[in-house]
């Protein structure tokens, strides 16, 4: 048993037509014990790039925080808002900085970056847990259910998915991957990040 | 640290070990980090130097990255392959770009390629192997092209032409039946294209794309996906759900602002002289 | 390869050595097998590698026993390989004694005890059966390497099968979707439909799994009596069928990515 498996979780992204998903099981365990079916690992980084956090809980609560003030600290110094591009570099960085003694972390980012012309653009990537940065141009997938997550992911997922159809590819994609895991599930939810609005939803799905 | 940490230290934080040895020590093993199998490639030619890579990233048998970039910039003339840990890779090769743009502005003139090869063995060597990054390097200056693999230890090699990672032994066979001395621009890219398709269909831990780099003393061409052997075919079925397929719970919108007018209410201006 | 190893200790002579043999290995590869109403679709790819080689692109591991039962092996391929010659000589023998083919629900307890005999020396493989049963129904049965099995109408195994079994339950067993109102979910798919999804199973494990690919082996077989499904519209559909007026069998084959 390796330690990313000790709480358990998994999180996925997706990039659709001008909008992008990121979903996540409420899982905590104790190993094969459940403790907890409202446990979030996505949160908030600004209006428009959700970050997930799966691995090791404790660390999850530590790099929230840690993501917090530094987005907070360059926000301050820039006057601006991050940018998704400019956030998965700072996780990366984050990360390796621990090379050697590391967080027990694989982040998954999902967001919308202002384009020169001042429209957006879908962002997704996700990085391994000592900072390797990945920026995939369809889905990017971590956590206990990673394999189940990217087979489904890789047979469901199309190109220039509406914001509609993305919620369900990615649900679909989440909620069968997280069946066939023991160490995911009890329940699942789901952010679209469109320009406009951010919609979030909590499944309905298997509780065992 | 005294002040609260606004900037953090340089280095490695070594802060985790405690906890993570205990953790280790209760019988749970360390996860490993994201080890690319890869195939890379560097030769010699009549004016210059080309490099190659694969663009599959692993993790374990999965594979997590279908198209990344292994061809990673030190300087416009000198370019590093690497395999090996990924984030190693990445973060030895931005440490020494940086570097060696420091050192060009401090010494002004171009830096040599030997100044970078020397730069990354002596970091390597100094993490004694625990800084896996397997490197090819090459480039072109004032003394000409030169090409160097970097083991993750530290040793080096300067030949005519290189390969490394998992798929090394059967891009060196093409290397090792096809090579001459003097090639010229168009068959030395061939031959490299040659020994990187032989690692992306011999060897698992490789493949999808070419990508290759020429460098000659006054131009660098970058050549992502030079080569596309290995596109995914038109899928036999659809599979875009009906909307109202899933079941949920609970639906929370948060509208956000696209853009604002500030209009003015009164007609009076603010005194502001 | 089996390997021999040698544990570091040198013992003074007259002192007992310690030498260690492992007889397995891992060959790589995924099998998939779907049931419908009459009809059965069992399929794997033919890579066989071993750590990051490749050793051929095209050994089969998807094996027609009779004109109704179709026997898929994956794991250590030497063992597979044996155990399909086995279970063809139990099958002879029954010809021989009863003049009839042996039906599939039989042949499934037949692999039982044929691994379970091993239960301290297994086979190192999975094994999915895939055919018709009597009453005319396709069917599939897993098994794991000593013997335990169940019937089923749909299952992965092998490699990729972590990735391909949470796809066949949304896709086949429509698991998670949300049915129209009087408009419930088919109990079973069409033959075309469930070989598309079979096909689609193989490229994505192909995208995602770095010891699938090379080439795809498909067998389908038919109930005694039934019409094509549609399988003629599909290119180079080969009839492998031995007897007459039975259930018959084809194969499919399709190519995969190589790298």
């Amino acid at each position: 048993m390796s330690i990313m498996e000790y709480n358990g979780g998994s999180v996925i992204a997706m990039v659709g037509k001008d909008c992008v998903a990121i979903a996540s099981d409420l899982r905590l365990g104790n190993q094969a014990l459940g403790i907890s079916s409202n446990f979030q690992k996505i949160f908030p980084v600004t209006d428009r790039i959700y970050l997930g956090l799966p691995g090791l809980a404790t660390d999850v609560t530590t790099l929230r925080e840690t993501f917090r003030y530094r987005v907070n600290m360059y926000t301050i110094k820039e006057e601006r808002e991050i940018e998704p591009e400019t956030f998965a570099h700072l996780v990366s960085s984050t990360l390796y900085e621990r090379r050697f003694g590391p967080y027990f972390i694989e982040p998954v980012m999902a967001g919308l970056s202002r384009s020169a012309t001042g429209g957006f653009k879908p962002f997704i990537a996700a990085t391994d847990l000592i900072g390797c940065l990945n920026f995939a141009k369809d889905f990017v997938v971590a956590g206990t259910a990673s394999s189940k997550l990217y087979g489904v992911a890789e047979g469901l997922w199309e190109p220039d998915l509406d914001p509609e159809q993305l919620f369900e590819t990615i649900s679909q994609t989440m909620l069968n991957a997280v069946d066939r895991d023991a160490y995911s599930g009890w329940g699942v939810v789901v952010h679209v990040i469109e320009k406009d609005k951010v919609t979030t939803r909590t499944l309905k799905g298997r509780m065992d | 640290m005294a002040a609260a940490a606004v900037y953090s230290n340089p280095g490695f934080d070594f802060s985790n070990l405690t906890r993570n040895n205990f953790l280790a020590e209760k019988g749970i093993p360390l996860p490993k980090a994201t080890s690319t199998g890869t195939t890379i490639v560097g030769c010699i030619f009549e004016d210059g130097i080309i490099l190659g890579a694969d663009t599959r990233a692993t993790e374990g048998p999965i594979v997590a990255d279908k198209n990344c970039e292994k061809i990673h910039y030190i300087t416009e003339s000198i370019r590093c392959c690497g395999a090996g840990t990924a984030a190693d890779t990445e973060f030895v090769t931005n440490l020494i770009s940086s570097n060696m743009e420091l050192h060009g502005l401090t010494h002004g003139r171009k830096p040599r390629v030997v100044t970078a090869m020397t730069m990354l063995k002596q970091y390597l060597f100094r993490y004694q192997g625990h800084v896996g990054a397997a490197l090819v390097l090459g480039g072109v200056d004032s003394t000409g092209p030169n090409l160097f693999t970097i083991a993750p230890h530290g040793s080096t090699d300067k030949l005519p032409y290189v390969t490394m990672g998992s798929g090394s032994l059967a891009a060196m066979a093409v290397f090792e039946s096809y090579w001459r001395p003097n090639m010229s621009r168009a068959d030395a890219l061939q031959l490299v294209k040659d020994a990187i398709s032989a690692g992306i269909f011999n060897d698992l831990g490789s493949g999808s794309n070419v990508d290759a780099c020429i460098i000659t003393a006054n131009h660098t061409e970058m050549l992502r996906n030079v080569e596309m052997p290995n596109e995914r075919v038109q899928k036999e079925r659809s599979y875009v759900f009906r909307k109202g397929t899933t079941a949920w719970k609970k639906e929370d919108i948060k509208k956000l602002v696209l853009s604002e007018e500030v209009t003015p209410i009164s007609g009076e201006a603010m005194d502001t002289d | 390869m089996p390997d021999m190893v040698t544990l570091p200790y040198s013992a003074p002579s007259g002192k007992p050595q310690q030498r260690q043999f492992n007889p397995y290995s891992e060959n790589g590869g995924t099998i998939l097998a779907i049931s419908g109403a009459d009809f059965s679709v069992i399929a794997g790819d033919t890579r066989q590698s071993e750590g990051y080689s490749i050793q051929t692109r095209y050994a089969p591991k998807v094996f027609r026993l009779t004109d109704n039962a179709v026997l898929a092996v994956n794991g250590f391929a030497a063992d597979g390989n044996m155990f399909v010659k086995q279970v063809r000589q139990r099958l002879e023998w029954y010809r021989h004694a009863h003049a009839k083919d042996m039906p599939l629900r039989a042949i499934a307890r037949l692999i039982q005890t044929m691994l379970y005999a091993r239960r301290f020396f297994p086979y190192y493989v999975y094994n999915i059966l895939g055919g018709i049963e009597e009453d005319g129904s396709g069917a599939v049965y897993s098994f794991d390497p000593v013997g335990s099995y169940e019937r089923e109408s749909c299952r992965a195994a092998g490699a990729a099968q972590s990735l391909v079994q949470p796809f066949l339950d949304n896709q086949i067993y429509f698991k998670n979707q949300v049915a129209l109102p009087g408009r419930p979910h088919p109990q079973h798919l069409p033959l075309t439909t469930v070989i598309e999804l079979v096909i689609d199973s193989f490229t994505s494990a192909t995208e995602r799994h770095i010891e699938v690919g090379d080439g795809l082996e498909m067998f389908i077989v038919l109930a005694k009596g039934s019409p094509l499904h549609g399988l003629e519209n599909f290119d180079g559909v080969q009839e492998m069928t031995v007897t007459n007026d039975g259930e018959r069998i084809f194969v499919l084959r399709r190519n995969l990515k190589r790298d």
